[in-house]
């Protein structure tokens, strides 16, 4: 007897054969689709942590294009790592989480500047970008090509605009490439923490609390539905869909568990509502911060005080004067 | 379980033992509040490294003091120049504690022929004089630095002919496919991170902006970017590091810019950034023909290097006097111990041993 409501997978589900897919059909939507590539097989492994079937792949013409503009950018970006460790594969390996393509500095501020000078990022900028744009029309068509909704691209486009405001829509209204982010593991962090200092502490922008707020109510949420659904496995919790329509047994012991904990419960239906538009909100709230930044507030600090947002604390120490004010400096008892 | 779980199982558990004991501080990590409660206002301390540091700040004995009284040391001894309003006893004593202080191996003839001591042939004799003066200058000058607990040869040398913080300028990696940023390498004067490795030329020795964050609200014409920003952020870590403390030492947790809620500390740190650049500037740099001549010490020894890779003087920055202590040596007056440090001449050096131009 299968077993659902462990918390790992016990079981696995096999056909006679790979499932190859419903016919593709003529009357598409788009046309233009190829066939599949790949019979399909089976992979125990897979099978513990998924369906254990793999393949049949779609490629197709946006796929591929799409691999090969993300493969230039990868190309690009590891060559100049190497590059930047003067070509040393030792170095590159045990450098390699520091390492880093730059974009451009300020002095070029949006005209095309020397290929060492950041003209590769944004060479590898532009690849990156093309790719991701064809990986989301990808994921509509192939969605499309199957007669689903198109959930999964608009969620993915949410990702992209916040990828866009950082690399592209922010820097060309502040006017300069230098604003944009670097390629690289530690080095888009430091960016990061160098962004919030520059621009007065990202903590009192709001919209990077909004986008805090989604980011960590979507693994809540997540963390919730997951669990009851396992929870319900004994009775049949895992076929949602049907239950949607159909409440048996589990959708009510699960909206009855909720409604004794917390008094209120999502249905099987708007729990899935409530999860996309939570995970689509962190990124496009997050991008609405990140771009109001440097255009439209300087100092987020100085913003959130001027509205009574950041609240006035005791002062432990006498105030100290910024010495760099001081009327003469002589005062201060130092030479400059 | 089939063996090859139970191996994959066994090599996933030693890599998570090797990642958690790699990359975390073993415990304990103590927190004191040094602000309002609730505002992150706090120093983190491990008494463990904190009790190597301790061990490592202590100042020497103090030898007897010596008799100010007496024949000065210019009418007794040839070419003094800058210790010569010192009583002949004070200047035996602060020679014996300068040689325990900075060449205990060496001794005497670090900087003399023992010959001729008068003799000014050791070209670290040259540069001993001009570092006399800029103890004294620090000492007397930059009281908002160093209060009146001042500063000694001691204080950066502990020991060594050469302080064991210095910086020097380093070589970029060149080639043809990617201008060296001075980033995106490891630097370990930032706490190993991926910032600029060397932000000390343009904070240290030039005078660079290192302000980055606007004064008002909404944009008003600050151009600073965020390139810009890693530069200082590198210069605040290295800062950080040298003082063993941490951001909310000179900083507030909510506005790294705001003076009036900033701790007092921030304003001894600024004057600081300004006496090394001093520092760096009258009397660190122009003695670099000297040790350009010599750029492996004296013949004697120790041989190591007097500049750095690209031919610069070995410098000094935050960490050269403080290694790890907010205070050096916690703020042990050492200087109250040696009048003679107080009587140092600073007029200028006679031509046959001035400093090379």
């Amino acid at each position: 007897m299968p077993e659902y409501q462990n918390l790992f997978t016990r079981v696995q589900v096999r056909g006679p054969v790979p499932y190859p897919g419903t016919p593709m059909g003529t009357a598409q939507l788009l046309a233009g689709n190829s066939e599949r590539e790949l019979p399909g097989t089976f992979v125990h492994l897979f099978g513990k942590i998924g369906d254990a079937q793999v393949g049949p792949v779609y490629l197709g013409t946006l796929g591929v294009l799409s691999l090969v503009f993300g493969l230039i950018a990868f190309e690009i970006i590891g060559l100049n790592m190497l590059a930047s460790v003067n070509w040393d594969p030792v170095q590159f390996i045990r450098q390699l989480f520091w390492l880093a393509l730059e974009p451009p500095p300020a002095q070029y501020g949006l005209r095309i500047p020397p290929m060492r000078e950041g003209g590769w990022w944004i060479v590898a900028g532009f690849c990156l970008t093309v790719s991701i744009l064809l990986w989301w029309a990808r994921t509509y068509r192939r969605a499309r090509a199957l007669g689903m909704g198109t959930h999964v691209a608009w969620a993915f486009a949410a990702a992209i605009w916040l990828y866009l405001v950082l690399g592209f829509i922010r820097p060309v209204l502040m006017g300069s490439w230098s604003e944009a982010v670097p390629f690289g593991i530690f080095p888009h962090l430091d960016w990061t923490a160098a962004f919030s200092i520059r621009y007065g502490n990202l903590f009192y922008n709001p919209f990077h609390a909004l986008s805090i707020v989604f980011l960590y109510g979507s693994t809540l949420l997540f963390a919730m539905h997951g669990a009851t659904i396992l929870a319900l496995g004994r009775y049949g919790g895992e076929r949602e869909i049907e239950l949607v329509l159909d409440r048996g047994t589990a959708a009510e012991r699960g909206a009855l568990f909720w409604r004794w904990c917390m008094g209120f419960n999502a249905s099987f239906e708007s729990i899935h509502r409530w999860a996309w538009w939570f995970a689509v909100l962190c990124p496009l709230t997050g991008g609405l911060g990140i771009l109001l930044t440097g255009t439209v507030v300087d100092n987020w600090y100085l913003w959130a005080v001027d509205r009574h947002f950041a609240p006035a604390y005791p002062q432990i120490w006498q105030p100290v004067v910024d010495p760099a004010l001081a009327a003469t400096p002589a005062l201060q008892g130092a030479p400059r | 379980m089939s063996l090859t779980a139970r191996v994959g199982l066994v090599f996933a558990a030693a890599l998570c033992v090797v990642i958690v004991l790699m990359t975390f501080e073993r415990p304990p990590v103590r927190a004191t509040q040094v602000g309002f409660r609730g505002t992150a206002m706090e120093q983190v301390v491990n008494p463990r490294t904190q009790a190597v540091r301790l061990a490592a700040n202590r100042i020497p004995e103090a030898p007897e003091a010596a008799d100010a009284e007496g024949e000065k040391a210019r009418e007794i001894y040839e070419n003094v120049q800058v210790l010569g309003e010192l009583s002949v006893a004070q200047f035996g004593r602060i020679m014996q504690a300068m040689t325990e202080w900075i060449a205990p191996e060496q001794g005497c003839a670090y900087c003399h022929n023992v010959e001729n001591m008068a003799s000014d042939e050791v070209y670290t004799k040259v540069v001993s004089r001009r570092m006399l003066q800029m103890t004294r200058h620090i000492n007397a000058d930059w009281q908002p630095h160093v209060g009146n607990t001042g500063v000694t040869c001691y204080t950066c040398h502990r020991g060594r002919p050469v302080p064991a913080e210095v910086w020097a300028s380093t070589v970029l990696a060149q080639n043809g496919l990617q201008a060296p940023r001075g980033q995106n390498h490891p630097a370990p004067v930032a706490n190993d991170s991926s910032l600029p490795g060397e932000p000390f030329t343009p904070f240290l020795l030039q005078d660079n902006e290192i302000r980055v964050i606007s004064t008002a609200a909404h944009p008003n014409g600050n151009t600073a970017n965020i390139q810009q920003t890693e530069w200082t952020y590198a210069l605040m870590m290295h800062m950080s590091e040298g003082l063993g403390v941490n951001c909310t030492f000179c900083h507030n947790s909510r506005s790294f810019a705001n003076w009036s809620s900033s701790p007092p500390a921030r304003l001894t740190a600024w004057h600081g950034i300004r006496m090394v650049r001093d520092i760096n500037t009258a009397y660190i740099v122009p003695l670099t023909p000297l040790w350009a001549a010599h750029p492996r010490g004296p013949a004697e020894g120790p041989h190591m290097p007097r500049l750095g890779p690209a031919g610069d003087a070995l410098k000094v920055n935050c960490a050269t006097c403080h290694q790890g202590a907010n205070r050096p040596f916690y703020g042990a007056p050492m200087l109250q111990d040696y009048p003679e440090l107080n009587l140092v001449s600073q007029g200028p050096l006679r031509a046959a041993s001035a400093t090379p131009q």
